[in-house]
């Protein structure tokens, strides 16, 4: 089954556009620091774009503004249209660390933000149970997230946010704490899923060639309150490299040198 | 991680070092009797009654039979009635601490509120209310549900309030991301993520109720283990005093299996009780 199939189980939310206007966020008031500062980012409806950048650069502090878990100090940030106050199920992140519920079987994680949105058991266990299968854990359905390893718990993180239909999916370096060969099949997997569900993406990394191999744009952000310059965006590289991508062509090289330039340049 | 043959052997393996411990007791407490040794703290063993006596008089105050006297056969009428207290203690202590323990350690203002007056009702211990107790309840029964439910009601509320605050800020994150309300954050995500915590205070608060039986009990009470323990102190009876000592201490101890099994029943597979 693939995620387009699913359409017909969920309403299915178009993708929703992002806009970052002039963000920033300053961390202890006044006489504080500034995390990040004069952010301004457009996405398209549908548009998978990576944010790439040293640690501390205020990616993830983006994210997390994007996710709503904190509050700009200045700017303005709006996902479909509607201006961000706090978490909601258009937004489903998917962090790092997976934030599965260790209680619950995979299936009643995925089933979770459906239930509590008030959908019916019946149906949402249907739907639970299509995503779960479209990120290949139906034999794994009734194991615990501790019985998993890494790579297979992160599918569950995707399928959870995924069922939720939301209109972007915010990825917080969700790679990051992956082996290399499982880092590379959840890539080629993630751009399946991306493909079919049709939704918005950022994507929040530290491999430059990550982000050349999934997105349509990359961001390249540098500062941050370490270096005494706020978290800024210094250059945006669209990648033209259409949809069969491959890491060892020459113009992915290029592009990915061109981009580490940029990051490493500061 | 060990294989499942070898853990098991293992722990076969430790279950019966515990048990060598325990036959090597007997058998010194034995001795010391026999040579009337005297210990630390001028304990004078020759006071004490055998092990054998006492094996004999335990079970006699179980079944009956053996010796005929008004203590035989009697244990079950007693067990039954301090159980009673116990669990209703016990019970009362969960049902206020473990609500107000899950509002005290995730809202700020109502902790601000409650955590002066916790703190110093906390340290007074359960025999320092018991003249209080006696001259406001009274003797009886209810005097003993209160000093239980006093003392395993602060372990339950201090081990809640911590398991608590520990919930993992990404779980609040991904329930709220979700959709999740406010009401259900705390239902269906704190309350879960605390309570191998939660269980752990109830194990301390059920071992102290067991521990605070015996003073509730000493006085005015006719069936419990705790005034026949009282009895048989007047009666100078050591071997009777033994005979209820081991009886608390077993009913403690299967108590907290009961509790920890009863649970593990509940929850099944998922990871909510920690593993001991």
């Amino acid at each position: 089954m693939s995620v387009s199939d699913l359409s017909r189980l969920t309403r299915h939310t178009d993708g929703g556009r992002v806009l970052v206007d002039d963000l920033g966020k300053r961390y202890g008031g006044a006489a504080g620091v500034d995390a990040v500062a004069g952010v301004s980012l457009d996405i398209a409806p549908g548009e998978f774009v990576a944010v790439v950048g040293a640690s501390g650069c205020g990616k993830s502090t983006l994210l997390r503004i994007l996710a709503g878990f904190e509050a700009p100090t200045r700017g303005r940030v709006e996902v479909g249209g509607r201006p961000v106050t706090r978490p909601g199920p258009d937004r489903g992140v998917v962090f790092q660390d997976y934030g599965l519920f260790p209680w619950l079987t995979v299936a009643e994680n995925v089933r979770f933000g459906l239930r509590q949105r008030g959908m019916p058991r019946r149906r949402a266990g249907q739907i639970a149970d299509a995503f779960i299968e479209v990120v290949g854990l139906t034999r794994f359905a009734d194991r615990f997230p501790g019985e998993l390893s890494g790579g297979m718990q992160q599918r569950v993180a995707i399928a959870r946010v995924l069922a939720n239909d939301p209109a972007v999916l915010l990825m917080d370096e969700p790679f990051g704490a992956l082996d290399a060969l499982t880092r590379t099949q959840m890539q080629h997997e993630l751009r399946r899923l991306y493909r079919e569900a049709g939704t918005t993406v950022v994507f929040v990394t530290h491999s430059i060639e990550e982000a050349v191999y999934l997105a349509d744009r990359v961001v390249v952000m540098t500062g941050g309150a370490a270096k005494g310059v706020p978290g800024h965006i210094t250059e945006i590289f669209p990648v033209q490299l259409g949809d069969d991508r491959d890491v060892n062509a020459v113009d992915f090289n290029a592009l990915e040198r061109e981009i580490s330039q940029r990051v490493h340049a500061g | 991680m060990t294989t499942p043959t070898t853990g098991r052997s293992a722990a076969a393996g430790r279950a019966a070092l515990g048990f060598g411990v325990l036959i090597g007791i007997v058998g010194l407490w034995h001795l010391g009797v026999r040579g009337q040794w005297v210990l630390v703290f001028d304990i004078k063993m020759g006071f004490l009654p055998e092990p054998a006596q006492v094996a004999r008089m335990l079970w006699d105050f179980a079944f009956g039979g053996l010796l005929g006297d008004a203590f035989s056969g009697t244990m079950w009428r007693h067990l039954w009635a301090s159980t009673g207290r116990v669990v209703a203690g016990f019970g009362l202590a969960a049902a206020l601490a473990i609500p107000l323990g899950v509002l005290m350690g995730r809202y700020r203002l109502v902790n601000a509120a409650l955590d002066p007056a916790v703190n110093l009702f906390r340290p007074i211990p359960a025999t320092a209310w018991v003249p209080l107790v006696l001259l406001i309840i009274g003797f009886g029964s209810q005097a003993t549900v209160f000093l239980i439910t006093l003392s395993a009601f602060f372990p339950i509320l201090l081990n809640t309030v911590g398991a608590v605050r520990e919930v993992p800020p990404r779980l609040l994150e991904a329930a709220q991301m979700l959709g999740t309300s406010r009401v259900n954050v705390l239902l269906k995500v704190v309350v879960p993520a605390a309570t191998p915590g939660i269980v752990s205070g109830l194990r301390i608060g059920l071992g102290l109720a067991w521990v605070i039986l015996v003073l509730g009990e000493s006085n005015g009470i006719e069936w419990g283990l705790g005034s026949m323990i009282t009895l048989a102190r007047e009666q100078v009876r050591t071997d009777r005093v033994v005979v209820g000592m081991i009886v608390i201490g077993l009913a403690g101890f299967l108590s907290d299996r009961i509790l920890l099994h009863g649970l593990r029943g509940i929850f099944r597979r998922r990871p909510l009780v920690r593993s001991t």
